[in-house]
């Protein structure tokens, strides 16, 4: 093919006023833009140049020329137009600079393509634009990026104090940054990044040591939030996406870690004050604004615990107060059930806090865990937490209970009451008595609603598991058995003649194991009554062979008729009370001594009939001497002038106090189930040190109490002298299961 | 037992031991020669209707020796003897311990007492005495424990020499408290421990965390209670 060869001079001379029409193009000159015909011509010759063969082969040449060209544009205009500038107009200089290198550029590689594309294949040399923006960063770049980077920190600075700042430009210095790195992101994390977040640093340092003095805690909040959020938008507005979480942390330190605990224990604003004025909103943003700051949020959260604490104690000593204070004799109980109420209140309060202020977070959950904790395990005038709730429960459930709810509210209080009991250590005590208090409820017809002891029978079971209910539902079952049972009784009756007990009779036969344990008495009965146990007895067996039957008079009531003066009044008695009675049927006037002695009672037992009957609000008996305590050189008569306006009274006795025999029921039971726990985890591992027993026997129980670690060690000695433990010869803290 | 060096004419080791009618073993020819001044011995000082030596014959024999019964070097004695029953000593036991001992008089004992102690004095040993001495209170079938009155006596007995002050205040605790009423063998071994491992009188490196018995947990706390205040 005879083409014409363009020689080296005529060359570089195209390649020259092409470029040079470019310059003059983005200096603004007037320069007419490239038509298709000036453009193909330049095209066509770098190409054809490209394909001549040596001796004609310039290409190096036309690629030199090129370098220098840019080089030379650079040193001669671009680079000093923008020394020349200072400030903001130095940016916009660089800005415009840049954009114009960048527009040169991909116009001289279109324009000479093929020698890009030529050069590239056989020589492996960086392409034309890479040489373009190399020479950018290299002469320009490099000796203008303090000045520049300086100048971007100062208008952002700018901006934080309130003044109004051009974005746009920000952003393209911004992007310059970026592209500069030419595919790294080196050159803005070090040469502006790194800086920026310093200056970031010491401007809320400065400021948060400002506020921290002079501003309230709210108010330190609300500024820190909106420089948080101000921050974040900068972001968005012009900073790379990159630094979003270097520059939130940056700030977040100096605002809120540096001073965190000046700001949290603020005399009259800090968060212990937002909690007692219940600064729901306050709170929310103090969570909001700690919530990715671990050590701060745990810090709150101590405070939060701290104050629950407070007031739960607060209350207890309340109560402990009031039922201290003489005034309060018969209100004592009273006392104790507005501190289960006001519990369930503050419980139910803070619950509410840790939802809504902080969004359910762990750490807040486990505060309030441990506070109430803390709170529920206070004793109030010598009743443990455990009694407290039992004595609610009762109060709640029972026909007289001073809690007059609907039936939803009940519910509700129930539930509440089975929530307070995970906080109380005691389980086993609370099951104990509240065993004891649900036998009287059911035995005496005390019971409101047959409903509402299964339905918290129902809660408790779900929460603590059915081996904690099981006796408890067996004996509301028995009441249930004994009905029908008591059915079959009268048929009985009916088809025997010869079984006649004299009085109507009903009987209610317990299943000793799910019953609290009674003692049995050696009541002399009267001889009516003995005539009714035999009758029952002789029915009994027919039934079952197999069982024994002890009678707990001590659980009986009696309807006897008092034949007064005035008229006949019916007296609703507790069995023994009955027997006293019953005496006088025979004797007008009775010593204590003779009373004791028919009766076989002890002094303790009998002095409490005897007070009910002569010297309580009704006195069916008379006292010689008319003292208001009993002696035993008392003497008794049958009081005929006594009178009531009702035809039925109800004669109270007053129980004896369970306190004693519950604690120490629950005492055995804990020694035995510590000494099962022991075994249980020996049997398993065979060999295990002290400290890891321990700690396995105490997390076994927890469920049902917190064993004594001295209890503890206790059993294993008792157990090594049983031979079921042996301690290691060569490690004394060390033990060893004897299969 | 440990080997022994063999005595001038020693018996064979596997001797016969024939029971003659009266209940007492006699042995065969070879090996009564050894054995005579030890069984003369021995006579001297049985019940010959039990067929032992009972506590009056010990007291004798601890009169002729010249060492009060309740010395402790008697109770080493019998831990030589291996004696299973306190205030007895079988003719076997007698045997074996006096020949072990290497003695077969009254002075030839007195001269090996002071070798006894040493012997049991010897860490590899010691453990074993010192729970030997509490086994050997147990005087009833079935008995694991002693009662809190003779322990002390032992403490007094087995310890006193070595650690004369824990040894008292101890004794003075047990004698105030009221949690226990008799010790076990476990305890009793910590007794011990307790002595060799805790600092005293201060008690800074005892660790109630530890599995030291409950007793010395409160011994501890009294103790600690007792010195303050001061």
């Amino acid at each position: 093919m005879n083409r014409k060869i363009i020689g080296l001079e005529e060359g570089l001379g195209y390649m020259q006023d092409g470029i040079t029409k470019i310059e003059r193009i983005l200096e603004g000159r007037p320069e007419p833009p490239f038509n298709s015909e000036e453009y193909m011509k330049l095209y066509t010759t770098i190409y054809n140049m490209c394909l001549q063969t040596p001796p004609d082969d310039h290409t190096q040449q036309l690629y030199d020329k090129y370098r220098q060209a840019i080089q030379g544009y650079i040193t001669s205009t671009v680079l000093p137009s923008i020394r020349a500038k200072h400030d903001e107009f130095m940016l916009k200089e660089l800005v415009k600079r840049w954009a114009n290198h960048k527009v040169m550029l991909r116009w001289l590689s279109h324009l000479f393509y093929y020698l890009d594309r030529h050069l590239i294949a056989c020589r492996s040399l960086p392409s034309l634009k890479e040489v373009g923006l190399l020479y950018f960063r290299d002469l320009v770049y490099r000796d203008v990026h303090v000045k520049v980077r300086d100048a971007v920190i100062t208008l952002i600075d700018k901006e934080r104090e309130g003044e109004q700042v051009d974005r746009a430009l920000l952003k393209n210095v911004l992007d310059f940054f970026v592209e500069i790195g030419m595919g790294q992101m080196n050159r803005y994390e070090e040469d502006f990044e790194a800086h920026m977040l310093q200056d970031t640093g010491a401007y809320y340092s400065r400021k948060a040591s400002n506020w921290i003095l002079e501003d309230s805690c709210p108010d330190y909040m609300l500024k820190s939030e909106e420089c948080l959020k101000k921050e974040r938008d900068r972001v968005g507005h012009y900073l790379h996406s990159s630094s979003e979480t270097k520059l939130s942390e940056r700030a977040q330190h100096e605002l809120l870690v540096t001073h965190v605990n000046q700001l949290l224990d603020k005399e009259h604003s800090g968060c212990r004050v937002l909690l007692r004025d219940d600064k729901v909103e306050d709170l929310s943003r103090m969570y909001r604004l700690y919530s990715k700051i671990p050590l701060g949020l745990k810090l709150v959260a101590d405070i939060f615990k701290q104050h629950i604490t407070a007031e739960g104690i607060a209350l207890v000593q309340q109560a402990e107060d009031a039922a201290s204070s003489k005034a309060s004799n018969a209100a004592a109980g009273v006392q104790e059930q507005v501190l289960i109420r006001k519990i369930i209140e503050l419980h139910d309060k803070y619950v509410e806090y840790v939802t809504d202020c902080f969004e359910n977070h762990a750490l807040f959950h486990k505060a309030l865990e441990e506070a109430f904790e803390v709170v529920c395990n206070e004793t109030v005038a010598g009743s443990s937490s455990a009694e407290l709730l039992t004595t609610f429960c009762d109060n709640v459930l029972k026909k007289s209970g001073s809690e007059k709810l609907s039936d939803e509210a009940i519910e509700e209080t129930l539930e509440k009451v089975v929530k307070l009991l995970a906080y109380i250590s005691d389980k086993d005590l609370f099951a104990e008595f509240y065993r004891k208090r649900l036998a009287r409820r059911l035995l005496f017809d005390r019971s409101a609603n047959d409903d509402r002891e299964r339905s918290i029978l129902t809660k408790l079971k779900q929460q603590r598991g059915g081996q904690f209910t099981s006796k408890m539902e067996g004996m509301v079952t028995d009441l249930t058995l004994a009905r029908e049972n008591q059915a079959n009784f009268e048929d009985y009756l009916r088809s025997n003649s010869a079984a006649r007990p004299g009085i109507d009779l009903t009987v209610t036969v317990l299943t000793t194991g799910f019953w609290p344990s009674y003692k049995s008495s050696d009541l002399n009965l009267p001889a009516e009554m003995v005539k009714c146990v035999e009758v029952f007895k002789g029915f009994y067996e027919t039934k079952t062979k197999h069982r024994k039957l002890t009678w707990i008079y001590s659980l009986g009531t009696c309807h006897i008729s008092g034949k007064f003066e005035q008229k006949t009044i019916e007296l609703i008695v507790s069995t023994y009370q009955a027997a006293v009675l019953l005496l006088f049927n025979a004797s007008d006037r009775l010593s204590y001594s003779e009373i004791m002695a028919q009766l076989n009672l002890t002094h303790d037992d009998l002095v409490r009939l005897l007070h009910s009957l002569s010297c309580a609000k009704y006195q069916i008996l008379s006292k010689e001497p008319n003292t208001k305590t009993i002696s035993q050189s008392d003497y008794f008569k049958f009081n005929s002038k006594f009178t009531d306006k009702l035809r039925r009274i109800k004669i109270p006795l007053p129980p004896v106090d369970e306190r004693k025999q519950v604690v120490d029921d629950v005492g055995k039971q804990r020694r035995y189930a510590i000494d099962a726990a022991i075994v249980r985890v020996m049997k398993s591992r065979k060999v295990l040190g002290y400290q890891q027993l321990v700690s396995e026997c105490v997390e076994q129980l927890s469920r049902m109490f917190k064993p004594d670690i001295k209890a503890i060690k206790k059993q294993i000695e008792d157990l090594i002298t049983r031979e079921y433990l042996e301690r290691d010869k060569e490690n004394a803290n060390m033990f060893k299961y004897l299969a | 037992m440990p080997p022994r060096a063999p005595k001038r004419k020693s018996a064979p080791p596997n001797s016969l031991s024939v029971t003659s009618s009266d209940g007492s073993s006699v042995s065969s020819k070879a090996k009564t020669k050894g054995f005579v001044r030890i069984d003369r011995m021995f006579d001297s000082y049985a019940n010959s209707s039990l067929g032992m030596i009972d506590p009056d014959g010990i007291e004798a024999f601890c009169s002729d020796l010249g060492v009060d019964c309740t010395d402790v070097r008697i109770l080493m004695l019998a831990w030589k003897l291996k004696a299973q029953r306190q205030g007895y000593f079988t003719q076997d036991e007698w045997r074996t311990g006096l020949k072990e001992l290497r003695v077969d008089s009254i002075s030839k004992l007195k001269k090996a007492l002071p070798e006894l102690e040493k012997e049991v004095g010897k860490p590899s040993n010691y453990d074993n005495f010192y729970s030997y001495a509490f086994r050997y209170c147990l005087t009833e079938e079935m008995q694991k424990s002693v009662d809190i009155e003779s322990i002390c006596e032992l403490l007094n007995l087995v310890l006193g020499a070595q650690f004369r002050p824990q040894v008292d205040l101890l004794i003075e605790y047990l004698k105030v408290q009221s949690d226990y009423k008799v010790i076990n063998l476990d305890q009793w071994i910590n007794f011990l421990r307790f002595c060799q491992e805790i600092n005293f009188p201060d008690l800074e490196n005892y660790d109630a965390t530890q599995a030291w018995p409950l007793i010395l947990d409160n011994f501890v706390d009294w103790m600690r209670e007792k010195h303050s205040s001061f």
